[in-house]
């Protein structure tokens, strides 16, 4: 039997010829993100060795700029890590600042065919990328720093041929929220992207899909390569490096089919994914007091333009508060050179720096008790984006917008035909 | 290493949102302990006494990478078993010394109160109440070893790659 493609990445960089479920692997570990949480005083420790800084990269991202004397001291320590060990890549609150899963694709951070580690639980977001990429937690991303080497555990992998193309007002957010109500939760389990749908998707938009696996807690989430991929990573980065494809014989534990063509505008209702996913007409008509996009899935240029859309001719509803955050000071450029955020701006939405901000409920943007709120970020569970008695709803960028102009949450295909 | 005393159950998908909300986030590990669960199960952390067991569902642990492993360490906990756990919570069970096992089917296998015994070793899970036992999935021997020596920490220590933490 042949392997899938985590399976040829870990034994590649194992030093393997062939590795299976079951088996625990220790592997080279390519790039090592630490972000500011890191540094935080009830987690850092005092890193005296490093056996190649060339590999690790900082960035400041979970609470920028800071918002209190915790968070600057937590900055401070990272800065003397920099320092130290003469870190060339790294991204200080500045110009350079953004979510370190977008930062990854924003500079070809993550080569396909390796192994990329940060603490933080969407580092599968670089799967995108043909990577091995996961959150480890603070313990191993420092041993990773320290050592470049870490250890996995090989799980077994589901197969989803993406076929078909999105219809409109419809966005891989939806497809993300679809494929974990039809399948539920992935946990120990590897998925892989892959067919003839792909071709059609953007990369920002496949990135949404490898981020969003962290909530159906897959340990690897990857995409077979293609040249759309592969001509963005050889873009921004000139370290060669080998791609990795599935064995033709690959041992799935599974094949599924994620037909694009079928999907419609999804929601999560409060307090988890897996379970509660329904279409969006099952929440319609729902009061909300704050709407956000933003974070490592749905912070990206092709995001804020589609927000920009739906608002076009529209206001932001007076009982509203919306929140728009790109995912890196790259992409904020970006948005502004295209008019986008004047437009955001003039639709009344507030556009902040790019950062974790809302997202992780502890920098701003902070939902109150009792309230309500729809988001296209990553996680909804109970308290997640600030007090616990707060109902958090999660859709796509477009049914935020929709719902920001009308106060209530409300099916996009309303604003764009 | 062998661990008897009596459990508590949670259910399916325990995120560590609920074991460590964000309200502790800047709080010292030990103050961290106090919101273990405040918002699934308040008041519950005054209960446990030194050593009790927890016995999970599906996919215990899920969510974010913060340390919430560490704090049901703190909190005294003796160790945790679980019918699956997630990979990132596992990774932090091991890295900061707090046992945890999958046994699938353990959820099932206790009432709350039961008395269990949990042998990592063995990979076994006896309910003694019950009187009845269940095969664990064996931690492989590396981790096993890294639990027992405390965790990934005082390794780093030893070897001079991290200093002497207070
Ligand atoms: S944007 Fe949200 S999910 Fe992504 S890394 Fe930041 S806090 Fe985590």
């Amino acid at each position: 039997m042949g392997m899938t493609v985590a399976e040829k990445i870990l034994a590649r960089n194992g030093g393997l010829k062939k590795v299976s479920p079951g088996d625990v692997v220790t592997v080279e570990v390519a790039a090592v993100i630490l972000i500011d949480n890191n540094f935080q005083a009830n987690v850092r420790v005092d890193i005296l060795k490093m056996r190649d800084p060339s590999r690790v990269i900082v960035a400041f991202d979970h609470r920028v700029p800071a918002g209190n004397q915790q968070s600057a001291a937590a900055h401070v320590a990272g800065r003397e890590l920099v320092k130290k060990f003469g870190i060339k890549r790294f991204h200080d609150v500045g110009p350079n600042q953004g979510i370190a899963h977008q930062l990854i694709a924003d500079h070809g951070y993550a080569l396909p065919g390796t192994v990329l580690l940060c603490s933080d639980s969407h580092t599968c977001s670089a799967g995108v990328f043909n990577c091995v990429a996961r959150g480890v937690g603070g313990p191993d991303v420092v041993y990773a720093a320290i050592k470049g080497e870490t250890w996995f555990r090989v799980g077994e992998t589901i197969r989803y041929n993406i076929e078909g193309k999105l219809a409109t007002a419809v966005t891989m957010k939806d497809v993300f929220l679809d494929m974990a109500g039809r399948y539920g939760d992935h946990a120990t389990l590897n998925v892989e992207f892959g067919g003839s749908g792909v071709a059609g998707l953007s990369m920002d938009a496949r990135k949404t899909l490898t981020t969003m696996a962290a909530e159906i807690s897959a340990e690897f989430a990857t995409f077979e390569p293609d040249d759309v991929m592969l001509d963005w990573v050889r873009k921004r980065n000139p370290t060669p490096f080998e791609a990795v494809y599935p064995d033709k014989d690959a041992n799935y534990k599974e094949v599924r089919k994620l037909n694009l063509s079928a999907v419609a505008p999804m929601v999560a209702l409060p307090d988890s994914i897996i379970g509660n996913v329904r279409p969006v007409a099952d929440a319609v008509g729902t009061t909300i007091n704050q709407a956000f996009v933003g974070s490592c899935a749905n912070g990206t240029l092709e995001d804020l333009t589609l927000v920009a859309k739906v608002l076009e001719g529209h206001k932001v509803s007076p009982n509203v508060r919306f929140l728009v955050t790109p995912g890196s000071n790259n992409i904020y450029r970006e948005a502004l050179r295209t008019g986008i955020i004047q437009k955001l701006a003039d639709a009344g939405a507030m556009v902040t720096p790019s950062t974790c901000g809302a997202c992780g409920g502890g920098h701003m943007g902070v939902v109150g008790p009792g309230e309500t709120c729809i988001t296209a970020t990553t996680r909804n569970f109970k308290g997640r984006m600030g007090d616990p008695t707060a109902r958090i709803f999660m859709g796509s960028p477009a049914t935020i917008a929709a719902s920001a102009i009308t106060g209530v949450i409300t099916d996009p295909r309303e604003f764009i035909k | 290493m062998k661990y008897t005393a009596r459990v508590w159950k949670f259910g399916d998908n325990i995120n560590t949102d609920l074991i460590l909300p964000i309200l502790a986030f800047y709080l010292t590990p030990q103050e961290q302990t106090k919101f273990v669960f405040k918002a699934n199960r308040p008041g519950w952390v005054e209960l446990v006494q030194p050593g009790d067991i927890i016995v999970g569902g599906n996919n215990f642990g899920t969510g974010s990478s913060r340390p919430a492993a560490r704090s049901l360490k703190n909190l005294g906990l003796g160790c945790m078993v679980a019918n699956s756990i997630n990979g990132l919570f596992f990774r932090n069970c091991v890295n900061f010394a707090f046992p945890a096992m999958e046994c699938p089917g353990v959820f099932d296998g206790f009432n709350e109160g039961d008395v269990a015994e949990i042998d990592f070793d063995a990979a076994t899970v006896k309910n003694t109440t019950q009187n009845k036992t269940l095969p664990g999935i064996a931690l492989p021997p590396k981790l096993l070893e890294l639990l027992k020596a405390g965790g990934i920490y005082p390794l780093l220590e030893k070897e001079g790659s991290i200093a002497p933490r207070k």
